[in-house]
């Protein structure tokens, strides 16, 4: 196993570990970047070029950036107001840690044991900005329009929800 | 152990780690970055299955990737703009206290 791919599955772990326990929001958002960065390299180091850079793009430039816009907009005025309290541990959380913890046992028992029945490429295949276009160009062209349409459609619909109704701005 | 299991092992944890965190934060807003992190896992799969499975050439794993993360761009961009709506109307994120529809 590479060396790359351990460095980069630490940093992913690490940083979604950091992003859901931190109490101060902030350092949520800020530790999540870093974790989905930590991601973007364990695509590269599957050799999906395109969906590493494409992930750095969406989720570390776009996402972690609109979250951090939503939490200034909701509560940045009061800065002591967005840390949590410190938490005993009350029932909702043991039991959504429990959870947790039963999902990842299944989870991780099945892909410990998952044999695969043909023999893996020992190639890395290529995944380049070429032959991604490339695909997508053709057999793929129709995914591709109604995820336009898609996009679209959410672009408005999230600007005419976060839009204040008439009684609010008057 | 084959390198395709640790990719399965490493996309388990990350899961985990987004649904407990879904499941026990208050904020609303760490609510859906927990559900970005579990979607993140899923890509981790699609890309792992694609590059150790049988037919890579027809590159349909880094396809199914490509498009789940613009589709969870478009969510987390619809949910954060509901959340702004909830926090005018309610004036706070704490899923605690955002309890109109409580029974």
């Amino acid at each position: 196993m590479s060396l790359f791919f351990l460095i980069t599955a630490a940093i992913a772990i690490g940083g979604t570990l950091a992003a859901m326990t931190r109490r101060n929001p902030i350092h949520c958002i800020l530790s999540l970047a870093l974790g989905l960065v930590g991601v973007a390299g364990v695509y590269l180091a599957l050799g999906a070029q395109f969906v590493g850079f494409t992930q750095i793009l969406v989720y570390v430039g776009a996402v972690a950036i609109l979250a951090t816009f939503a939490l200034m907009m909701t509560q940045g005025h009061i800065v002591s107001a967005l840390i949590e309290p410190r938490r005993a541990f009350s029932r909702s959380s043991v039991s959504g840690f429990v959870t947790a913890a039963g999902v990842f046992s299944v989870l991780g028992w099945a892909a410990q044991s998952y044999r695969p029945l043909t023999p893996s490429t020992q190639q890395a295949p290529a995944a380049g900005a070429k032959e991604v276009g490339v695909a997508l160009m053709h057999t793929y062209v129709l995914p591709l329009e109604v995820i336009g349409v898609l996009l679209t459609a959410a672009l408005i619909g999230a600007v005419v929800i976060a839009l204040p109704s008439e009684e609010e701005r008057s | 152990m084959t390198p395709l299991n640790l990719f399965l092992l490493l996309s388990a944890l990350l899961f985990s780690i987004g649904l407990a965190g879904a499941l026990t934060r208050r904020n609303a807003i760490l609510v859906l970055i927990g559900i970005e992190l579990m979607l993140n896992a899923a890509n981790i799969n699609l890309i792992a299955f694609w590059r150790f499975g049988p037919n890579p050439e027809a590159l349909t794993g880094v396809m199914f990737a490509i498009f789940s993360i613009s589709v969870a761009a478009a969510e987390a961009a619809v949910g954060l703009a509901i959340i702004l709506a909830v926090y005018r109307h309610n004036k706070t994120t704490n899923l605690n206290q955002i309890d109109t529809l409580k029974g």
